[in-house]
Formats: structure tokens, sequence, C-alpha cells
């Protein structure tokens, strides 16, 4: 029923077009409307279920690690300082500085502004500078001021652009307006990598985060996000599952891979490794790489941390030995 | 994509061990039985009962004989004269609030050693077995003192000979104790003969709740024990959870006796999928429709029924999600797929599917490394499958999935309905008003739309046809054990 | 002057909603209660069993699959056509039963008022026995009663219409399709019923009739394995044939009434439990979100 009544990707040479789909709002709308739909209790009941993977000793020392090396250090403060950037900057190159095997961070994730200061930090170290940009964490803005926002950041060193998408265009059923700004934003991105973030909390359903998964996609952004972190609630696990699973889908029909990213909410070890164990059966064990996954955050570090340590050391941990930043 | 779906990707994310300790349970090298308050020895022979996903020998189970059954039923029945017919249901209640509650108390013991005994994944007997068996002593806990309300009479039957399967061992022996002990009935109950440690472990339970002498007996035993117990002069009441062909002997047995009946016995679930489904829910619907406990499940939903249109994305996601099924150790907290029950239902299984590949249906498994000892069957598909295939129409009782085929709604319900079982039946579509004319169609006791194998103490769980007659759970469950 | 010779009536079997002759071509002589030759009657045999199950099972879709209100107005109108036949019935009930012209009036009016009472049933029966249950989850849960399928009954003996109507309607009125043998001393009050159904909505096949011995076609019954439920009440007193009916119903795990000791008196208050006897739990559930 779906695959007749909306148009599909079609495959020329290796590569996919989606012009047939983005021809006009209204065919764009019956693909997006024509995806299977997601039933809330089944979804929440499998993520619940993911949730109780025991991770033990081995596999927990692998996933700690593999967590601090996904994590987006982010601060996104009105009050954040050139400061409090480089501190952030050092952190995420040197996450324990009591122990030189502790992985650094994928990413310190600011506002733009803030590009230039975490990029003298961040120097050759591999730590990547990710910008907010077009608007965050509203996007309520024109699209010049949006592309405006995202050139000045990738001109500023940004590696990774964090845009958010126009949510009252989706939520009002504009969806090839939302897929243009994200197609302009991407061009706009240059050879900066495109994250693209939802604002789950804002669309509500997981039929919408499905939708919305697969725009971003076709619309050629290289991540999907769930949240700005502003707006409750975050990131959630059934939310990072329907977009894991959108992901998944779309590297069937398509070939090419596109990463995910929750962000906001994900504060404990424990939690992170809740994701890591979706990310590994629901999309597939080629996600398990900062190249694919991450995690926006900012107390998770610590925690993943101090968990670090006990794995290590035998002892639980405390607070006053990780660095506040 | 052949090559894609038959090699396991290799994940640097292994997941370590995750045992769940034993020590927590105490298992004694012989039991008794349990009459009137207390064990005792047998008459009969003893027999082994061995944690089947080792072959280990746990302990050594009393068979009872036709005399110790007497005995047990004598129990009951002087229980149910002198004490339970004439406590009232207020205080009858209080018994089996206290036995709920202690089975939560318990629960990781009660847990431990349901999976050690049945080989069933320590996830599912601690998430939902455990907590589903004390849910159902507090429902019906709650229903003693207010049978007036319930609209079938208040009047209790007597002593209820009861005889419940090895599936879930603990979950059936709560559908039969706690209702019939509500509406104010004794029992004698025969546990599985490959399962009867936890049956044992719960009488252990009723001695701590002080539950009087003879209300509760448990004898041990196979299928001997079984038609002593049914065949007892003085059981008023039989109620029987397995197999339609012992369901069968039992209602031939009880024919022209006064004796109440109500049989739970076998089932072909039809799991039906539209091309409109929530795909992925469906995928997990099936996944637990014929997995969830090995298949060992009478309500399992062992054809799939999936629409043409999306035959082949509903197979591949399938197949994809076979592949990540832990399958070993049922104490190991990861584990989805535990050991099958016994040397006897393994080699059930592998007949049947051995007949389904001569039969012509294409078999498949994800690649997974099974245990050297025990017994051990891998989660499995056969496609192209017919109605008139074997596998398509015999209870495997194991995790093997048929696949077939449909085009239209009509077609699926013929399907569907083409089977002299009639438990459960399962429905995957988006459409509302589609959900409730398959409801209405499908001639099964449980329709779950959108959801598969859910259970719950109020809600009457019972068959169609050959499935079997009389309900449990719910309002409905009490009137087996009420005149 | 020659007395008229009368028309004597052919009595004959009601399969499907037509009448015909046994199968078998067998009849059998039915005397009134005074031993006077009454009637030839046909003695249905195994054939007709069958063909009489497979009528039933033909009508069963259509019959369940109506609304309840219209089943109501169906078993109500079988009502009101008997009352369009009193003199027929109360002749066939004096002579069948021996009763005195003012006691057949009064079994009839209870045969009548039963029928009427049974109509009022088909769109309660629902709300008194289903219901929703409170689950533990974001579910929608609801229990519903089904109609089990064909039901054969064996009518009872004695009670040749009363009795009959008794069993009857509330196994239909739920939605089950029968087949029935009558009394096989005193068929013809089951016969002139069966007149009646033929006239009154009633669709062919949802009730069908045979008279004759319950031992030649209940055996046939028991074992059919279409038939899905059986009911003994004409077997009261038989615990022997009951038993070895019940026995030959397991086969298909059909749910079986019980012959009683005795035949029960039919003016008494029915209860539900010939409604519910009949009908299947049927539960539903359906998750509840966005």
């Amino acid at each position: 029923m779906t695959s007749t009544a909306a148009p599909s990707p079609t495959t020329i040479a290796g590569s996919t077009s989606f012009d047939d789909i983005t021809a006009s709002n209204a065919s764009l709308r019956r693909f997006l409307h024509g995806l299977p739909g997601v039933d809330q209790v089944g979804a929440e009941a499998r993520a619940a279920s993911l949730g109780t993977r025991s991770i033990k000793t081995t596999a927990k020392a692998y996933a700690l690690d593999l967590a601090i090396r996904m994590v987006d250090l982010t601060t996104l403060e009105g009050q954040d300082t050139p400061g409090k950037v480089r501190a952030l900057a050092s952190k995420a190159m040197r996450p324990d500085p009591a122990d030189l095997s502790c992985p650094q961070v994928a990413a310190v994730c600011v506002y733009p502004d803030m590009v230039g200061v975490a990029k003298e930090t961040l120097g050759s170290s591999g730590v990547n500078v990710a910008a907010v940009a077009t608007a965050f964490p509203s996007g309520r803005a024109a699209l010049d001021i949006k592309l405006a926002d995202t050139r000045d950041a990738v001109e500023a060193g940004a590696d990774e652009i964090d845009m958010v998408i126009d949510r009252g265009a989706f939520l009002a059923g504009n969806y090839l307006q939302v897929f243009e700004e994200i197609v302009a934003v991407r061009e706009a991105c240059g050879d900066a990598h495109l994250k693209v973030i939802f604002e789950t909390g804002e669309l509500q359903t997981y039929d919408n985060v499905r939708r919305v998964s697969w725009l971003a996609m076709m619309a050629g952004g290289h991540f999907i996000k769930t949240s700005t972190g502003k707006v409750q609630p975050a990131a959630t696990l059934p939310v990072t599952m329907i977009m894991l699973e959108a992901v998944r889908d779309f590297r069937e029909a398509t070939g090419q891979m596109i990463g995910v990213k929750p962000a906001g909410g994900i504060r404990t070890a424990k939690d992170a490794i809740k994701y890591l164990v979706t990310v590994n059966e629901v999309a597939g064990p080629d996600w398990l790489d900062p190249d694919w996954f991450r995690f926006g955050a900012s107390t998770l570090l610590n925690d993943l941390l101090m968990q670090r340590t006990k794995m290590t050391t035998g002892r639980y941990s405390g607070p006053d030995y990780f660095t506040l930043d | 994509m052949a090559d894609k779906e038959t090699t396991r990707t290799v994940s640097p994310f292994e997941y370590a061990p995750a045992p769940e300790s034993r020590a927590i349970v105490d298992i004694k090298p012989s039991y008794g039985l349990f009459v009137n308050g207390e064990f005792v020895d047998g008459t009969g022979k003893a027999f082994k009962t061995v944690n089947p996903a080792t072959e280990e020998v746990l302990a050594e189970v009393a068979e009872a004989s036709e005399a110790d059954v007497d005995a047990a039923v004598k129990a009951a029945r002087r229980a149910y004269t002198r004490v339970w017919s004439k406590m009232s249901g207020a205080e009858r209640a209080k018994y089996l609030y206290r036995i709920a509650r202690i089975i939560q108390e318990r629960g990781r013991e009660l847990a431990v050693l349901e999976s050690i005994d049945n080989g069933k994944p320590i996830k599912e007997s601690r998430d939902v077995d455990v907590p589903t068996v004390a849910a159902h002593f507090f429902y019906y806990a709650g229903w003693a003192d207010k049978l007036e309300y319930a609209g079938y009479g208040t009047q209790s039957l007597g002593v209820a000979g009861q005889v419940i399967p090895w599936n879930f061992p603990l979950l059936m022996l709560a559908w039969k104790i706690a209702p019939a002990l509500a509406a104010g009935n004794t029992v004698v109950l025969k546990p599985a003969e490959t399962t009867p440690l936890t049956a044992l472990l719960f009488a252990e339970i009723c001695q701590q709740a002080d539950l009087p002498p003879g209300v509760v007996n448990i004898v041990t035993g196979a299928g001997e024990t079984g038609r002593a117990l049914v065949a007892h002069e003085d059981v008023d009441k039989v109620a029987f959870t397995g197999s339609t062909d012992v369901g069968r002997a039992i209602a031939k047995a009880v024919a022209g006796t006064d004796k109440k009946v109500t049989l739970e016995l076998g089932g072909k679930a039809a799991n039906i999928v539209f091309d409109d489904a929530p795909i992925d829910q469906a995928v997990e619907g099936i996944v637990n429709g014929i997995f969830f406990n090995q298949g060992h499940v009478c309500c399992a939903g062992s054809r799939l029924l999936v629409q043409e249109s999306v035959a082949e994305e509903v197979l591949g996601k399938l197949k994809r999600r076979m592949g990540t099924l832990r399958v070993g150790d049922p104490l190991d907290k990861n584990t989805d797929i535990g050991a099958i029950n016994s040397a006897e239902q393994l080699a059930r299984i592998r007949e049947l599917s051995d007949i389904g590949e001569s039969e012509g249906a294409g078999r498949w498994s994800p690649p997974c490394d099974l245990p050297s000892n025990g017994y051990w069957f891998p989660p499995t598909l056969f496609t192209g499958v017919s109605q008139a295939h074997r596998i398509a129409r015999e209870e495997i009782f194991g995790p093997v999935l048929s696949v077939l085929t449909f085009r239209t709604p009509h077609e699926a319900v013929e399907k569907a309905n083409n089977t002299p079982y009639g438990l459960s039946a399962g429905i995957w579509t988006d459409k509302g008003s589609r959900i409730l004319w398959m409801a209405n169609q499908l001639r099964a006791g449980v329709v779950w739309a959108n959801t598969f194998n859910k259970f719950d103490p109020t809600s009457p769980f019972g068959g169609y046809k050959e499935s079997g007659y009389g309900r449990e759970g719910g309002r409905h469950g009490l009137e087996g054990y009420l005149k | 002057m020659n007395a008229r010779i009368d028309v004597r009536k052919t009595y004959k079997l009601y399969i499907g909603g037509a009448f015909p002759r046994s199968e078998s071509g067998y009849s059998y002589v039915v005397n009134d209660a005074k031993g006077k030759f009454m009637a030839n009657a046909a003695l249905a045999s195994r054939k007709d069993a069958r063909d009489a199950v497979q009528a039933a099972r033909k009508a069963f879709p259509g019959w369940s699959g109506r609304t309840a209100y219209n089943r109501a107005q169906i078993v109500y109108r079988i009502a009101e056509v008997m009352e369009d036949r009193r003199p027929q019935f109360v002749d066939a009930l004096q002579k069948s039963e021996g009763l005195t012209a003012a006691r057949a009036e009064k079994v009839l009016d209870a045969a009548i008022d039963r029928l009427v009472w049974y109509a009022g049933w088909a769109d309660k029966i629902t709300q008194v026995v289903g219901g929703a249950n409170p689950v533990a989850g974001p579910y929608f849960n609801l229990s519903t009663p089904e109609p089990t399928g064909v039901v054969a009954i064996v009518a009872p003996q004695e009670s040749s219409l009363l009795g009959l109507v008794s069993v009857l309607a509330p196994v239909i009125v739920t939605g089950n399709t029968v087949v029935v043998t009558t009394s096989h001393e005193r068929p013809l009050p089951a016969v002139t019923f069966a007149e009646v159904l033929a006239t009154s909505d009633v669709p062919g096949g949802v009730v069908n009739i045979l008279t004759g011995t319950p031992a030649s076609t209940a055996p046939w019954l028991a074992s059919h394995m279409d038939v899905n439920a059986l009911d003994l009440t004409g077997v009261a007193g038989d615990a022997e044939t009951a038993a070895s009916l019940e026995e030959a119903a397991a086969e298909n795990l059909k749910r079986v009434r019980r012959a009683p000791a005795a035949e029960p008196d039919w003016t008494l208050d029915p209860g539900t439990d010939r409604m519910t006897q009949f009908l299947e739990t049927k539960t539903v559930w359906h998750p509840i979100g966005l």
C-alpha cells in the first residue's frame, strides 16, 4: 500500500535520487506519511527491554571508553565565556588527567561565537569543534540569517554544524520548506559535517520522529540529532531507537550511512550504555563509532570517568576526583 | 544479500557473561510430597529433575502413587470441610494477600529456581513470570470476599484437582491455585514432572504464610499421577493446562461424572501482519510471539501470516532481528532464548522441523553457537509454508515460526481460522476499523492487536474449539470454581 | 352420506429452512397421549444429522454476524407467529402431552413468554457477561461473549414445546445455530414449531429440527467434528447414554451441558446459564498510545 502510493527513492549509477519525492510538498508528504507507523507502546517496550541488558566487566570497559569517545562535550549557555570554553576544551582532550589511557572526546560543542576560542585550544588534538547554528535553539529566524550564522561558524573553524530545523514549518506540514532549508544549510556548511537537530520534544510523536528523520537524511544531513537540550523531554531512549531504525533503513534503501546523536538528558554512564546497546542491536555494530554516533552531553562525561575509574581501581570514586569544567 | 543474511556481523561490543547468582536458591537432594501442610515421603518411586541447560540432575522428587494422591485428596477434603469452606471470604483473602507478598519478597529466589528447573531466561522469570504470579494472587485475593458481586453464585465446589504444564510452572500454578482458593475451594495440584521445584518451593511459602494444612497439596509425578488425580472420585473440579491430546483424554475420563472441568489446551495462533502495520513493532511482536519462552507457549504466534506486498520487507527485518537474539545460559541476564525444557520436547521440535524441511519449506536460522550440553534449539523460521504443511497445522511448541502469506483480509481470516485450535491470534495494522473487523472474525479466545503475548490477572484467557474451554484470569476466571 | 376423508399431514424434518423427508425414507408412528395413532413422523438418520450440521454450519456466519438487535427482533417474531397459531399448538399439546385445553393454553403461554424473555436478552447478555478489564499497562482490554458455533441439542422428552423452546431460544438468541432432536414420542409440537420458524424471518439453517429417536442421531451429533457444543438435557435420567455421548463429544472438546437426573421444571426462572454455557469469551487487547 505504502510502496505504491508514495514516491520512492530511485537509484541511478549508485547514487540515490530523491527528486521524485521532493518534487513538491505533496509528493514529499505522501512519501513521509507512507512510512510505516510507529506504535508508541511497542516502541517504548522494545527500548525498555534493550535497557535491561546487563553490561559487565570487559563489555562495560569497552562501552565506557567508547561512550567517552562519542561525547560532544557541550556548553551552550548565555554565560559562556572564553575561559569556560577553554577549560571545556582542555577537558575534552584530557578527560581524566590522572589516567593517560583515557580517550579524548569526539568534539566540543559551542555557540558560533566561541568556535574560535575552542579551535585555538583544541588545535590539532583531533577533537572537533561543533557549533550550533541557524538561530539555535528556536530556529525562528529568516533563512539568510540562519545561513549567515552557519557560514560564520564554518569560517571560524567549526568542523561540525548542529543546525535546528524549523519545527513550526514541520508541524504545519510544510515539509518541503524544512527540506530545502536543510539543503541550503548543508551547502553553507562546505566541508563541515552537518547535524540536523529535530527537537523531538516539540515534535512529540514517534511517527513525526520517523518522518523528520527521513526528511533530514534525504536533505543531506550527515547526522540526525534529537534535541537542543533546551526543551524537555530532550533525548530519550525510544526516540533515539526510532532514529536508529531510520538510519538503518536508510542505509538499506540507499547504501548511505547517517550518524545519530541523542543530546540532552543523558547524565549517567548507565544510561549511556543503554544507548550503546540500542545502537548495537538496532542499527548494528557499524554505528559503534564516534563517526556515526555521538552523545550531546555535559555532565555525562564525569560519570563515565567515575565508572571507568571504578573499573580500573575496583573502588567507587567520588566527584571530587574529577574536574568540574 | 543472501551472504549478508547468513553471516553474523561480529560486533566489537560483545556482552560479557552476566550470570545471575544461584546462591540464593537452596535445592535439596530430594523432595517428598506436600500433603496436609507437611512434606511427606511418597509411597511410589522417585524421579529426577534436571537442569535442561546442563543436563545436571537437580534433585530427586517423589512420584505420587494412587495412594498418595488419595491421601492428598483426603487432606484437601478435610481442610475444605473443616476449615476453608467455613472461613469468611475476608479471612481467605488475607491468606492470599500474604502469599502474594511472600512471593514478591522471595521473587529473586523463585525466578532463579524457575530458570534452573525450566530453562527459561532469567530476564523472563524475573520480569514476567514471578511478578505476574504475585499479581495473580493479589488480584484473586481481592475477590475472596466479593464473590457475590461476580455474577456466578458464591458456593465453592469443594476439592479441585489441578494439573499444570512445564512451560510456566509457577505462573500456571498461580492461575490454578489463586482463583480456586479465593472461591473457597481446596486444591491438590500436580506440577509437570520436568518442573516440580518451584511448586515445592511454593509449598514452603504456604507453610510460611501459615495457610491451614490441606488447603494446598502438591503431588509430584508424571502422567499416571495426573490420571489418578483427575479420576479421583472425591475431586469436584478438574483444571488442566497442557496438550489437546491429554485434554481430550481428561474430557473422556470425566464424562458422566459431576466434575466441573476447565481445559487450557494447545494452539496454532496466526499472527497477521498487514502492509500498513507499524513494521518495527510488528517484527518485535513476531519475535515475542514465537521466541518468548523458547516458543513453549500455548498461545505462541507460531504461524506468521504476512501480506504478500510486505512479505520481503518483514522477513528481511525479522531475520536481522533474529540475528540479535542471544541463545544460551538461562541464568545469564542477557539471554533471550534459553534451553528447551526436555530431551523429549527437543526431539519433537527436531522431528517437526525436519518434516517441515522435507515437505519443502525453506528453513532458516541465524548463525548461533549452541552450548554442547543441555537441550538447545536455535530460533528458526520456515518460509514458503502453506496451510497443507504439517508445520502450519501442528503445535511445535518450540522456537519455530512458519511463515505464510496472504493477499486480502478475507484470505487472512480464512487461513487464520483454518485450524482445529482457537486460542489466540495477532493482528498488525494501523487501520482501526480493520482491527475491529479482524478481531470480530477471528475464532480465538485472545486477540492481540498491535501487540502479542500480553498477560494480566484481570484479563480472561482461554480458547475456542480444541484449545479448550473455560477462562482463567479476570472475573471470568472465578466461574470455573463456583456454583 | 360418506364422511369426508380428512387430509392427513405428513410430518417432515426441518433442515436448512426446508422440510425434507428423512434421507433414509423411514418414518415412525406417533401416537397421541392415549395411544391412538396420530401421524407418521420422519425418522431422522445419521445422514440427516450430517445434513443438518452442514446447514447449521453454513448459517452460522450470517446468523452470528447479525446485530443483536436484529436477532432479538427475529426471536420476538417467533413469539408473534406462535401467538397467531395458538389453536394449532394447543391442539398439538393436548394430543401429545395429554393436557386439558386450559393446561395446554398455559403451557403455550409459557413457551411464548419464554421466547419473548430470551429475545430481550440478545442485546443485553454482552453487557452482563462481558466488560473491560483494567490491565496493569497501557492497553485497552475488552472481553466480549461470542457464540460457540454449531450446537447440537437433545431436546426434553416430556415437555415437547415449552421444554423445546427453553433449550432452543437461549442458544440461538446469542448467535449460535442449532441441530435439535425432538422429543421422540411427542414430536408434533416441534414440527409445528418448525413451521413457525419457517415463517418468522429465522434464516434457514439457524434451527434444524430432527424428529426420530435420539439414539439414531444423537451419537452422530455428539461425535461430529464440526459440532462445537452438545446439550444433553433431553437425556435426563439416562446416565449411561449421557456418559457415552459426553465421551464421544470429548473428541473435539465440545462444550457439553450434562444431562440432569430428571427433566427440569420448565416453569421456573431459567436464569442465564443456558445462554452462557454456549458462549465463548473473546478478549481483545490493543495498546493505548500516540
